[in-house]
């Protein structure tokens, strides 16, 4: 057994190897040596606990037998998961820190001695502040982030449930949580206890299920803030100064990537999270939309355009995930190559369903990183491109963002794909896209439409290259 | 007059939150998801509470409700832990440099 100070001292450490871990990350070849401080501070941190309870007991075996488990059954889920499936890996790994923290919670509330904060029934205040605090928070999280898996995995649909309403009834409940904290406090009660965590998993099912599809990069940040916030709370509460650290660290890098989100969406955080997004413009769109001609092509006319090009720049978006394109993407690209035509790849941050989806999607088909650019990076490149091959992407293209103030998504920031000299646009059919509204540049004179599955065209389109 | 040790935590947690915010906008936009798995993944050190809950039984019984729910969420936890660090480690190894030579 070790003493207090010492496995704070321990604690303090594992807590700063976990920032060295997301410091690592400003760069891809620091990243591995990063992950690698991350699972030593993680180590460190365990080993410190066993340490300082000192029990070695039977009950340090089932504790060993259920880390067993467990990670016998991540390590299995990280191997086999496609890198397509990543969103609603994370969803479902947000979901069990969640849970996670309310079972911590949970143990704490009903055996307060284990944790030195009291007896049940006089369990220490501010421990008990801190206690729900966690609890509820854990909760929306863990509810939240299950609506955010089916809807990713497709078992729910992605679009947004309204009900009437629906805003003055989250707000309630909101209001009910602080009411039970409160109470709960005052009178220790076991059974408001219950009811408080029945609440949060009632609220965080309630504010993810209006939030459509194309949202789940704000939503999943948000979820991943919300376990650290979650974390935190659990860490205030066992005193624990890794746990503090960590919960802060992740608390607000999911609130960063979530603002990034909305940013790259040019909407406010509540506007996404109030929900609801496409599910109103449909009928406008649908009524005065015209006939107006559109150019489409075949994958000859497309390799045609693309070996006279000497630029090509490359714009995926969440489509290429579905169609899991990017491998024949990349063999379309290694063609070009060696036809020595110059090719990079223009991301818009909201490109897929979460933030950085596009990019791990290239990499893992053997794309140099520094191939792929952001928007910022590229966006003054397509004025002087051959041609933009769009895959997969809508409405982050669409110029309408810049020109017409009436528009759903004017002002949102969109890659100047109209300026190329040929555009090639490969797509299923000309339905609008997640906002519901038409793409103008489906219509300019310099627009070739490619009806076709993402994957069959690229392929297609580098047999006649 | 004492300080209370909850303002120690407090003062961690705030700065925690500030070097989180500097350090997270400075991670390249192209590693975001592997920022996401790995914060998953750190974010799970909340197993150590779920240990001490698990280790609260007596040697006459390991089970109680309370050590019960510190099992579960100790299994709960090592998923994300394996899973999360691992399928990181899997994402970054992919992140390849352009070859000079091409």
């Amino acid at each position: 057994m070790i003493s207090a100070n010492l496995s704070a001292i321990f604690y303090l450490v594992s807590g700063v190897l976990f920032i060295l871990a997301l410091r690592g990350l400003s760069s891809p070849e620091t990243s591995r040596q990063g992950n690698l401080f991350g699972i030593l501070g993680m180590v460190i941190a365990i080993t410190v606990t066993f340490l300082s309870t000192g029990n070695f007991s039977s009950g340090f075996v089932f504790v060993l037998i259920f880390i067993l488990v467990g990670g016998s059954i991540g390590a299995f889920i990280a191997y086999r998961i496609p890198m397509t499936a990543m969103p609603e890996l994370v969803a479902g790994f947000h979901s069990l820190v969640g849970l996670a923290a309310v079972f911590v919670a949970i143990a704490a509330f009903l055996n307060p001695e284990a944790f030195n904060l009291g007896t049940p029934g006089n369990i220490k205040l501010g421990s008990l502040i801190e206690m729900s605090i966690g609890a509820a928070v854990g909760a929306i999280t863990f509810s939240g982030s299950v609506i955010a898996f089916l809807k990713l995995q497709g078992i729910m649909s992605g679009s947004p449930i309204t009900f009437k309403g629906q805003h003055p009834l989250n707000a309630i409940i909101l209001i009910s949580i602080v009411v039970l904290i409160y109470l709960l406090c005052s009178t220790q009660s076991s059974n408001l206890f219950w009811i408080l965590l029945a609440v949060s998993f009632l609220i965080g099912f309630l504010l993810i299920i209006p939030i459509g599809g194309a949202d789940m990069p704000v939503v999943i940040s948000m979820l991943n803030s919300y376990s650290g916030w979650a974390a935190a709370g659990i860490g205030f509460t066992l005193e624990n100064t890794a746990l503090i650290i960590t919960g802060a660290l992740v608390g607000s890098s999911g609130a960063i990537l979530s603002y990034i989100m909305c940013k790259g969406m040019n909407r406010s955080f509540f506007n996404v999270i109030l929900g609801g997004f496409g599910a109103t413009e449909d009928t406008s769109s649908k009524s005065n939309k015209e006939q107006r001609p559109v150019k489409s092509g075949n994958a000859d006319d497309a390799a045609f355009l693309m070996k006279n090009a000497s630029s090509v720049i490359i714009v995926p978006g969440y489509g290429m995930a579905v169609a899991q394109a990017q491998h024949a993407l990349r063999e379309m690209v290694d063609t070009l190559k060696k036809n020595d035509i110059k090719v990079s790849y223009a991301i818009h941050p909201v490109a897929g369903r979460m933030p950085g989806h596009m990019n791990v999607l290239l990499a893992e088909a053997n794309v140099p990183y520094d191939e792929v650019f952001e928007l910022e990076e590229i966006n003054n490149d397509f004025a002087n491109a051959d041609v933009a091959f769009v895959i997969g992407a809508n409405d982050v293209t669409n110029p309408v963002a810049k020109t017409d103030p009436q528009s759903p998504i004017y002002g949102m920031p969109v890659l100047d794909v109209e300026k190329c000299k040929s555009v090639l646009f490969v797509k299923r059919s000309l339905s609008p896209g997640y906002a519901g509204i038409d793409n103008d540049l489906f219509y300019k004179e310099n627009t070739l439409m490619l009806f076709a599955d993402a994957k069959k065209m690229t392929e297609d389109i580098t047999k006649n290259l | 007059m004492e300080i209370d040790p909850l303002i120690f935590r407090l003062s961690i947690f705030i700065l925690s939150i500030f070097v989180g915010y500097y350090v997270v906008w400075s991670v390249t936009p192209s590693l975001h998801t592997p920022l996401m798995s790995v914060t998953n993944a750190i974010s799970s050190v909340i197993i150590v509470g779920a240990i001490i809950a698990g280790l609260s039984g007596n040697s006459d019984s390991v089970f109680n409700t309370s050590s019960i729910f510190g099992f579960l969420a100790i299994a709960l936890a090592a998923i994300n832990i394996f899973g999360g660090f691992l399928v990181t480690q899997r994402m970054l190894a992919m992140y390849k440099k352009k070859k000079k030579d091409k």
